[in-house]
C-alpha cells in the first residue's frame, strides 16, 4: 500500500489513496459533491459534468477526472460552480419525463438529489422542451423495463455492460438532443444479445432502468444462489412468506457483488404453486396427499426389506453439504450399501 | 474427476475464480463458460479486456468466440488428438518448463514418448484443425504465462472422458502452470453444490473427503465413527444403478432432487428402469416427471428454506441462510432422511439442526477439519483447512501433488475414437448444451421469464447441412438417434460445423436424452452424452 495524500476540502483536511479521483475522495469523507455519471466500479468519464469544482491554481475541474494530488485545496461550493452546474444539469433533463410519483426510482434516484442540490427553473425548461422528442416503453425484457424518456443519457450502463459483463449489448445512438442509449439496430432489448444480467439496472441512476414488478422486501437475508457451481453470494430479500428480491452481495470474493440473470431474477421457482407441501403416497395407482407419520412409517417399514445392494440412492447436487452427508451415511450406515452416486457426471 | 484425481492427486479446481481475470493466457475448452458459469465468464472477458490471449476449444461456436484470439474448431471428441498434439508443439520448440518438470513431475519420458504418434497430419485429420492453427495456439499458451485453463462437460462428457482430463493436466504439467497464481487447470462444476456433494461421499467409492471405502483404515474409522459395520466393496454409479434396476438387482431406489426422465443419457432405458423398480422413493421440491413415476413422493425445503452449506467449484464452503420458512409441510433434506433412520430404529441420526451435522462432518473429514459455523460467520473458507488456525486453500499443489509420490504425473495417452461413429444411417453428430437461462432440469422452469428468455428449444444445424436436407429455418424436424427420436424446431447457424448439430436438455417438451448414448468412460463412469450420430428430416 502506498502513503496515502493528503489534500483539503471544503477546509476539511481529508486523505485518499493516490489514484484516487478528487470526486470519490469527497464522497468517501462525507462531503457530498453532486454527480451523476460516475460510479464507483466502473471508469470515469465525465460527461455529464455536474461534478465541477474548483481547485486552487487551476480553473474549474471535472472532480471525477482529477486525481488527488498532496495539499491540493478544493472548493466544492462556489456562485460560479452553482451557475455552470445548473446549465450543465438543465441540458441533461431537457426532456425528462418527470413523473416522481409513478417512477420506480422514486426517493432512490440520483437525479432527484441533484435537482434537490443544484435546483432548476422549470419554465426555462419546459421552454426548451421538445414535445415530439419521446421514446416508446420497451417493455419487452420480462425482468426489467427501459425507459429512454427518463434516460440522463450518463452512459452507466453502456460502460456497466462493457466492463462488468464483458459484452457491449447497449451503446449511444443519435447526436444531441436526441441521444439516448439504443441496442444494435435500434431494436427491442429481447432481440438483443442483452443476456439479463440486470448489471446495468442495479447501476441506472435514474429511473430508466428499472426492474418490473420490483417489491421492497422487509429484510434480507446473506446466503448462496442455488443455481450454478460458480456460487455467488445474494442478498435474498422477503416480504411475509415470499421471496421478492435477489442482489448481489458487495464485495464477495468469488463473484465481486455480480450475478447472472439466474441469481438475480431466477429465484421465483420459490414461491411457485407448483411447490410440493405435502407427502404423497401412491394409492390405487393415484399419487394421494399423506401425512408426515404415515408417509415415514411406509417408508422405514419398507426400506427395512431392501437392505443391502438391492437398494441404491441417488444424491442431489442441490442439496446442501449437511443433506448428502445424512443421505450417503444413510445408505451406507443404515442400507449396508455403497450403491450411490449423484449427477456429478452429467 | 477420475482424470486429475490420478495426475495431481485432487479432482478439484486448482485455483480460484477471482485468480481467473489475471491471467494472462486462457485456454476454454468444452465449456459455454458465458452460459453455464456466468461469473466466470465475466473473469474470462475482464482478463480479455487486460490484454490475456484467449484461446477457444470447441465444436461448437461458443459466445466467447468473439473475444478470443484463437478458435480452433474441433471435430466432436477429438480433444486428446489435439491436446497432446500441443504438447507435443510445446515440448518440440522447447518451451516446456524443464526445471519445473525435473523437480515436480514424473513419468516425462514415457510421455514425450507418446508424442511421436501425434503427427501433424493425424492431428489435423481428426480434429479437423490445420496443423498451423494448432502450433499458434500451443506456443500462445505456452509462452504466455500465467496460463489457465478452464473446463466442462465438453471435456468431461465423453467415453474417453478421463483421457481429455489427464491431457489437459498434462499441457498444465509441462509449462509450470499448476500451483501457481492465475494458473492451474480449473474444472467448472455445474450445478451449485456438485463440489459439495462430491466431498460428502456422495460417490460409490468414497467417504467423506475422498477417504476410499476399500481402504480397511479408512473403513474402520468410519466403522468406529457412526458404530456399525460397513460394506468395503465399492458401490454402483448413476449410469450403473439405473442399469441395475432395469435388470431386477436394484429393487428399491431413494432418489433426491434429479429428475431421470429427462437429464439422464438414454432416458427411454432409464425410464422404464424406475417403473421396473419395487419401491421408488422421490424426495425433491416438484412433481417432476420423475416424480410421477414414484411410490412415496417427499416434499423438500428449498435452498432458500433451510441452513447449511454449499461448496462451490473453487472448493468454497459457504454458508446457506434460511429466508423464509418451507412451504406447506415441506422439510430439508437432513430431516427427512434422519427422520427415516429414525423410524428405522438406528442410531446417528438424532440431528436437531445443521450446524450439528457439519460438526460431525468436520470430525471425520481431515481437508473439513478446520471448518466451523463460527468460522464461516465471517466469511466462507476454500478446503483444504485441517485446523482451526488454518486460513484454507485457495490454491492447490503449491508445494507438492496430493499424489502418492508428492509429483504430478505426466500420461502417455492414445487417441481412442468416440464409441458411436456416424455412418450412411445416421449422418450427423449430436452434442448436448446449455443454454445461459436454463439449468440442468426443470428447477428453472418454474421462475418465470426464464422460459421466455430462453426462447424454446431449437436443434442447430449448420446452412449447408440444412440445404442437404431441404430444411428451412424454423422447421419443424424430426431427429432419431439408435435409441429414440424427437421433434423439435431447426435453428439454422453458422455456430454449428458441418456435419454437427445440437440441441440443449432442459425441456420436457424435447427430451433430448432420448437419442443421446450411455456409452461410459471405463473409469469416471461418465454417460457420452457430447457425442452421438442421429439423422434428420423434415417432419
Ligand atoms: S428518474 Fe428520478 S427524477 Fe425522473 S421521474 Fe424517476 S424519480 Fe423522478
Ligand atoms: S439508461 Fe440509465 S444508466 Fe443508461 S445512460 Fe440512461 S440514465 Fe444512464
Ligand atoms: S442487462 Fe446485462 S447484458 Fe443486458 S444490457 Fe444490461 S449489462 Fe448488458
Ligand atoms: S448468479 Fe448466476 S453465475 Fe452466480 S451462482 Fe447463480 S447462476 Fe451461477
Amino acid at each position: 500500500m502506498s502513503e496515502l495524500v493528503t489534500l483539503t476540502i471544503d477546509n476539511r483536511e481529508v486523505k485518499a489513496a493516490p489514484g484516487t479521483s478528487v470526486l470519490r475522495a469527497a464522497l468517501d469523507n462525507g462531503i457530498y459533491v453532486p454527480h451523476l455519471c460516475d460510479h464507483k466500479d466502473l471508469t470515469s468519464v465525465g460527461v455529464c459534468r455536474v461534478c465541477l469544482v474548483e481547485i486552487e491554481g487551476r480553473r474549474p475541474t471535472v472532480s471525477c477526472m482529477t486525481p488527488v494530488e498532496e495539499g491540493m485545496v478544493v472548493h466544492t461550493a462556489s456562485e460560479d460552480l452553482d451557475k455552470t452546474r445548473k446549465i450543465n444539469l438543465e441540458l441533461l433533463v431537457l426532456n425528462h419525463d418527470y413523473d416522481c410519483q409513478n417512477c420506480a426510482q422514486n426517493s432512490k434516484c440520483q437525479l432527484q438529489d441533484l435537482t434537490r442540490y443544484i435546483g432548476i427553473d422549470e419554465e426555462r425548461i419546459n421552454a426548451m422542451r421538445d414535445p415530439d422528442l419521446s421514446w416508446d416503453l420497451d417493455q419487452s425484457n420480462p425482468y426489467y423495463l427501459r425507459d429512454m424518456n427518463r434516460c440522463v443519457r450518463c452512459g452507466i450502463c453502456v460502460r456497466t455492460c462493457e466492463e462488468v459483463q464483458g459484452d457491449e449489448c447497449i451503446d449511444f445512438a443519435f447526436r444531441g438532443i436526441e441521444t439516448t442509449i439504443s441496442v444494435l439496430g435500434d431494436k427491442e432489448i429481447l432481440d438483443s444479445t442483452c443476456t439479463t444480467c440486470g448489471e446495468c439496472v442495479v447501476r441506472c441512476p435514474v429511473g430508466a432502468l428499472v426492474p418490473r414488478n420490483a417489491i421492497e422486501p422487509t429484510y434480507e437475508v446473506e446466503t448462496v444462489c442455488p443455481f450454478c457451481g460458480c456460487g455467488c453470494g445474494i442478498l435474498v430479500g422477503a416480504r411475509g412468506d415470499k421471496i421478492v428480491s435477489s442482489r448481489g452481495i458487495p464485495d464477495y470474493p468469488s463473484s465481486g457483488g455480480s450475478l447472472c440473470v439466474k441469481g438475480r431474477y431466477g429465484l421465483g421457482f420459490v414461491n411457485s404453486p407448483e411447490r410440493l407441501t405435502t407427502p404423497l403416497i401412491r394409492k390405487d395407482g393415484e399419487l394421494v396427499e399423506a401425512s408426515w407419520e404415515e408417509a415415514l412409517s411406509l417408508v422405514a417399514e419398507k426400506l427395512g426389506q431392501y437392505k443391502g445392494d438391492q437398494f441404491a440412492t441417488i444424491a442431489s447436487a442441490k442439496c446442501t453439504v449437511e443433506d448428502n452427508y445424512v443421505i450417503q451415511k444413510f445408505t451406507r450406515a443404515v442400507m449396508g450399501t455403497n450403491n450411490i452416486d449423484h449427477c456429478a457426471r452429467l | 474427476m477420475a482424470g486429475l484425481a490420478i495426475t495431481l492427486g485432487s479432482g478439484a479446481m486448482t485455483n480460484t475464480i477471482a485468480e481467473v481475470g489475471d491471467a494472462a493466457c486462457i485456454i476454454v475448452a468444452g465449456s459455454s463458460t458465458t452460459d453455464a458459469h456466468p461469473i466466470i465468464g465475466y473473469q474470462v472477458k475482464k482478463a480479455v479486456r487486460q490484454g490475456a490471449k484467449l484461446i477457444v476449444v470447441n465444436p461448437q461456436e461458443v459466445p466467447l468466440v468473439r473475444f478470443s484470439d484463437i478458435f480452433l474448431q474441433i471435430k466432436p471428441g477429438s480433444d486428446v488428438a489435439l491436446l497432446m498434439g500441443m504438447a507435443k508443439v510445446i515440448v518440440e520448440a522447447g518451451l516446456h518448463d524443464r526445471e519445473y518438470i525435473e523437480e515436480r513431475c514424473e513419468n516425462f519420458e514415457e510421455f514425450r514418448e507418446s508424442l511421436k504418434e501425434y503427427t501433424p497430419e493425424f492431428v489435423s485429420d481428426i480434429t479437423g484443425v490445420p496443423w498451423d492453427k494448432i502450433t499458434e495456439a500451443a506456443k500462445m499458451y505456452a509462452e504466455n504465462n500465467p496460463a489457465s485453463i478452464l473446463y466442462c462437460m465438453g471435456i468431461t462428457q465423453h467415453s474417453h472422458g478421463t483421457d481429455n482430463v489427464m491431457a489437459i493436466s498434462n499441457l498444465g504439467l509441462i509449462t509450470g502452470n499448476i500451483g501457481r497464481v492465475s494458473g492451474g487447470v480449473n474444472p467448472l462444476r455445474g450445478q451449485n453444490n456438485v463440489q459439495g456433494s462430491c466431498d460428502m461421499g456422495s460417490l460409490p467409492n468414497v467417504y467423506t473427503g475422498y477417504q476410499q471405502v476399500a481402504n480397511t483404515d479408512a473403513r474402520q474409522k468410519f466403522e468406529k465413527a457412526w458404530g456399525v459395520p460397513l460394506s468395503g466393496d465399492p458401490g454402483l454409479t448413476h449410469t450403473e444403478i439405473f442399469d441395475a434396476a432395469y435388470t431386477g438387482e436394484i429393487k428399491a431406489l431413494y432418489l433426491v432432487g434429479e429428475n431421470p426422465v429427462l437429464t439422464e443419457s438414454n432416458a427411454a432405458h432409464a425410464t422404464e428402469a424406475m417403473k421396473r423398480l419395487d419401491f421408488f422413493v422421490v424426495q425433491d421440491i416438484f412433481l417432476n416427471e420423475t416424480a410421477q413415476l414414484a411410490d412415496v413422493v417427499l416434499p423438500a425445503a428449498s435452498l432458500m428454506e433451510k441452513n447449511g452449506t454449499t461448496v462451490n467449484t473453487e472448493r468454497r464452503v459457504q454458508r446457506v441462510r434460511k429466508v423464509i420458512e418451507p412451504v406447506g409441510d415441506a422439510k430439508p433434506d437432513w430431516w427427512i432422511v434422519s427422520a427415516i433412520a429414525n423410524e428405522m430404529g438406528a442410531e446417528g441420526f438424532a440431528f436437531n439442526s445443521a450446524e450439528e451435522i457439519f460438526n460431525e462432518i468436520a470430525s471425520v473429514t481431515p481437508s473439513y477439519a478446520g471448518i466451523t459455523y463460527e468460522r464461516l460467520e465471517e466469511g466462507s473458507i476454500q478446503w483444504p483447512c485441517p485446523t482451526e488456525d488454518h486460513p484454507g486453500t485457495p490454491i492447490l499443489h503449491t508445494g507438492k501433488f496430493n499424489t502418492p509420490s508428492g509429483k504430478g504425473k505426466l500420461m502417455a495417452l492414445e487417441y481412442r475414437p468416440s464409441e458411436e461413429c456416424c455412418d450412411f444411417d445416421y449422418p450427423l453428430i449430436l452434442t448436448t448444451e446449455r443454454n445461459l437461462y436454463q439449468y440442468h432440469s426443470t428447477m428453472t422452469r418454474y421462475s418465470d421469464g426464464l422460459d421466455l428468455l430462453s426462447g424454446g428449444e431449437h436443434i442447430k444445424i449448420n446452412p449447408s447441412d440444412a440445404e442437404k436436407l431441404g430444411i428451412n429455418d424454423g422447421d419443424l424436424v424430426e431427429v432419431k438417434s439408435r435409441r429414440g427420436d424427437l421433434k423439435v424446431k431447426a435453428k439454422i447457424t453458422r455456430r454449428s460445423q458441418e456435419g454437427v448439430v445440437s440441441l440443449g436438455f432442459h425441456f420436457s417438451e424435447c427430451p433430448t436424452n432420448l437419442l443421446t448414448s450411455s456409452a461410459l468412460d471405463p473409469l469416471a463412469k461418465t454417460p457420452e452424452t457430447k457425442v452421438c450420430a442421429i439423422t434428420i428430416q423434415k417432419a
